[in-house]
């Protein structure tokens, strides 16, 4: 306990305080002043308070022991998320009065973590080399960034889909090829959105003081199967006892979504090629994306159908390649960099993986409770949004998450590509990098790479796809259709 | 032989579930509902997530239910090469029940439309495989 409170911030000296004074006020006067503070702030609407028991009287229903109070209300993100005030004497005493047990406002006590430094490899359609010499690319050059050497990296997070890969276990292969043994690696998998899945595990590791620099490596060289074999492991992404037998693959199961938004909307064909001619807009200046041809208009509406709706263009393609982030605690971020890039808001919400436990076919829920989440983490609220990077898998994923994020009403959508308002130019720029579509999308690759877009634009170094005056930034990751959500938020120094 | 008879191809052996494809062999579509709280649920489950309970019953899926979304697809995944063009949709039934699947090949491709009225019906694919599909319901 005690080394506990000489971890902790301000924060716990100051409910400490509170505790001490709390025995010589016996009604707990200065305890509920703690809280009302932290509840007021909370209803000004930008902080959240969490781990404020709403009736302080069910703890009273434990037998008040230290451990049961610190499993139940004292738990936090933060460096001093466990705060542990005062003596077991005086909780008890205060669980017995009834008090309210002052658990401190959560933004006050959160870590701070920044990313500092991004890399990505050239996306491609077919690799050269091999996997680990795949992921050296964006380590390189994420390490560069950063200006670190390999002994300054605590631990690394690997992330990929691994039926793609001959490798067993590959982030023990990574870490060696990298130069990151003997530090901690493991892996973590939510397919398309893995390296956001990563992020979220980094930010973790770093706020909950286990490490202080982590880096979080996305890979996949999917060149290695043939498309129809690439499609059939894809495809078993979904329930493969369930729904597979009948012959599923991403293409069709994104189309359903795309026929059940045509019809509660009035979609069209055209408002989905639209984000496609945006796409290829910036697909062109992306010197890193796959598919750099101009598109018009007049060539996506061909009518190529893969899965009715959607049409040759409204896919995207399968790519090889390597995305990179190396994440900070505040004090090290400082220490390292000059323009560290903060994690402010971090949403990720799950969805039945079988289409019959879906409520509806216009919209991800994850990606609504995602974006929920990450917003109300981040304090802020969808039109607080500078820069954005959706997973367009699909331009029908494109339609969906301006409305899941809440950049344009449910329906919508079409009326913010139809008034070019997602272009840089626009009210919300979205994908001003060509996204996946352009990009190509090597799936434990693509997170990483959304996020080192956005780092790079926050910084003001995104060359032309630059969005003047960046300051806050959001990255929608999606896995499978809709299984896995993560909306990540992100702010300039 | 069990649960790898269901379907044109199956990925799955062995499930506490596979007296779905007995019933298939008795022309039945059937989800289970929990003895314990009364959730239903297809695809059937052997464990209830609701109250923990493993004591199923089954029930059958009959009657119209509306087509909630579809997609005709012109390409397929290794080993269903041979099937292209079909039709993929979700229908909804009674309680709220919902059954992903194939749409029959009978469908007129311009007549599939979102909120039609279709039914279950059952399928022998031969060389002892079984499966469903929808149909329309007139």
């Amino acid at each position: 306990m005690r080394r506990m409170l000489a971890q902790g911030s301000w924060l716990a000296g100051t409910a400490c305080a509170a505790f001490t004074t709390c025995r010589n006020d016996p009604d707990g006067d200065q305890i509920r002043g703690v809280c009302e503070a932290a509840r007021t702030r909370n209803s000004r609407g930008t902080q959240k308070v969490q781990g404020i028991p709403r009736d302080p009287r069910k703890l009273a229903t434990t037998d008040g022991t230290v451990s049961t109070l610190l499993n139940t209300v004292i738990s936090g993100r933060g460096r001093a998320a466990l705060i542990l005030m005062g003596s077991y004497g005086s909780i008890q005493a205060l669980i017995s009065r009834n008090h309210t047990v002052p658990l401190v406002h959560k933004e006050e006590f959160m870590a701070k973590v920044a990313v500092i430094g991004v890399g990505q490899s050239a996306f491609v359609r077919a690799y050269p080399g091999s996997i680990r010499e795949l992921a050296f690319e964006a380590y390189r050059e994420a390490m560069k960034d950063a200006g670190l050497k390999s002994d300054q990296i605590d631990a690394s997070v690997v992330c990929s889909a691994p039926e793609y890969d001959k490798q067993r276990t590959p982030a023990g292969l990574m870490a060696e090829y990298l130069g990151l043994n003997p530090q901690p690696t493991f892996y973590v998998e939510s397919v398309c959105s893995s390296s956001s899945s990563g992020l979220r595990t980094g930010y973790a590791l770093i706020a909950s003081g286990l490490h202080d620099v982590v880096l979080v490596l996305g890979f996949q060289k999917m060149s290695e199967i043939t498309s129809a074999e690439s499609q059939e492991r894809m495809g078993r992404g979904a329930d493969i006892q369930w729904e597979a037998p009948f012959g599923t693959m991403m293409p069709a199961y994104y189309a359903m979504y795309a026929r059940g938004h045509f019809e509660k909307f009035g979609t069209t064909e055209e408002d989905l090629a639209l984000i496609r001619v945006k796409s290829s807009t910036y697909g062109q200046i992306n010197e890193k994306a796959v598919f750099r041809k101009s598109l018009t208009l007049e060539k996506i509406m061909e009518p190529k159908y893969i899965a009715t709706p959607l049409k040759m263009f409204d896919c995207c393609a399968n790519a090889d390649g390597a995305s990179c982030l190396i994440l900070a605690s505040e004090e090290k971020a400082k220490d390292l960099v000059q323009k560290p890039v903060w994690i402010t808001g971090l949403g990720m919400a799950t969805a039945p993986i079988n289409m019959a436990g879906r409520d509806s076919f216009s919209g991800l829920k994850c990606a609504q409770l995602a974006a929920k989440r990450a917003y109300d983490m981040a304090g802020i609220k969808p039109s607080d949004v500078d820069v954005a990077e959706v997973h367009d898998c699909f331009t029908i994923a494109e339609m969906m998450a301006y409305e899941d994020l809440g950049f344009a009403e449910a329906g919508q959508g079409k009326e913010l590509i139809r008034n070019k308002e997602t272009y840089k130019e626009g009210k919300i720029p979205v994908n001003v990098d060509g996204g996946l579509l352009s990009k190509g999308h090597p799936i434990g690759a693509t997170g990483g790479s959304q996020i080192r877009t956005i780092v790079l634009q926050l910084r003001g170094e995104a060359g032309e796809m630059q969005v003047p005056n960046a300051k806050i930034g959001l990255v929608h990751n999606i896995g499978g259709v809709g299984i896995y959500g993560n909306v990540s938020i992100f702010a300039a120094d | 032989m069990g649960f790898e008879q269901f379907g044109i191809l199956s990925f799955t052996g062995s499930t506490k579930t596979e007296q779905f494809v007995d019933f298939l062999k008795g022309n039945e579509l059937r989800g289970t509902v929990c003895k314990e709280c009364g959730a239903r649920f297809f695809p059937p489950r052997s464990d209830c997530s609701v109250c923990l309970s493993d004591q199923m019953d089954w029930f059958p899926i009959a009657g119209e239910g509306t087509l909630i979304t579809f997609t005709t697809a012109n390409f397929a995944p290794a080993g269903f090469e041979k099937d292209v063009p079909y039709t993929l949709g979700v229908a909804e039934f009674a309680d709220g029940v919902k059954v992903f699947g194939r749409l029959d090949k009978s469908f007129a491709p311009d007549a599939v439309a979102v909120g039609m009225k279709v039914k279950v019906r059952v399928i022998d694919l031969g060389s002892d495989r079984f499966s469903y599909e929808l149909v329309p319901a007139r």
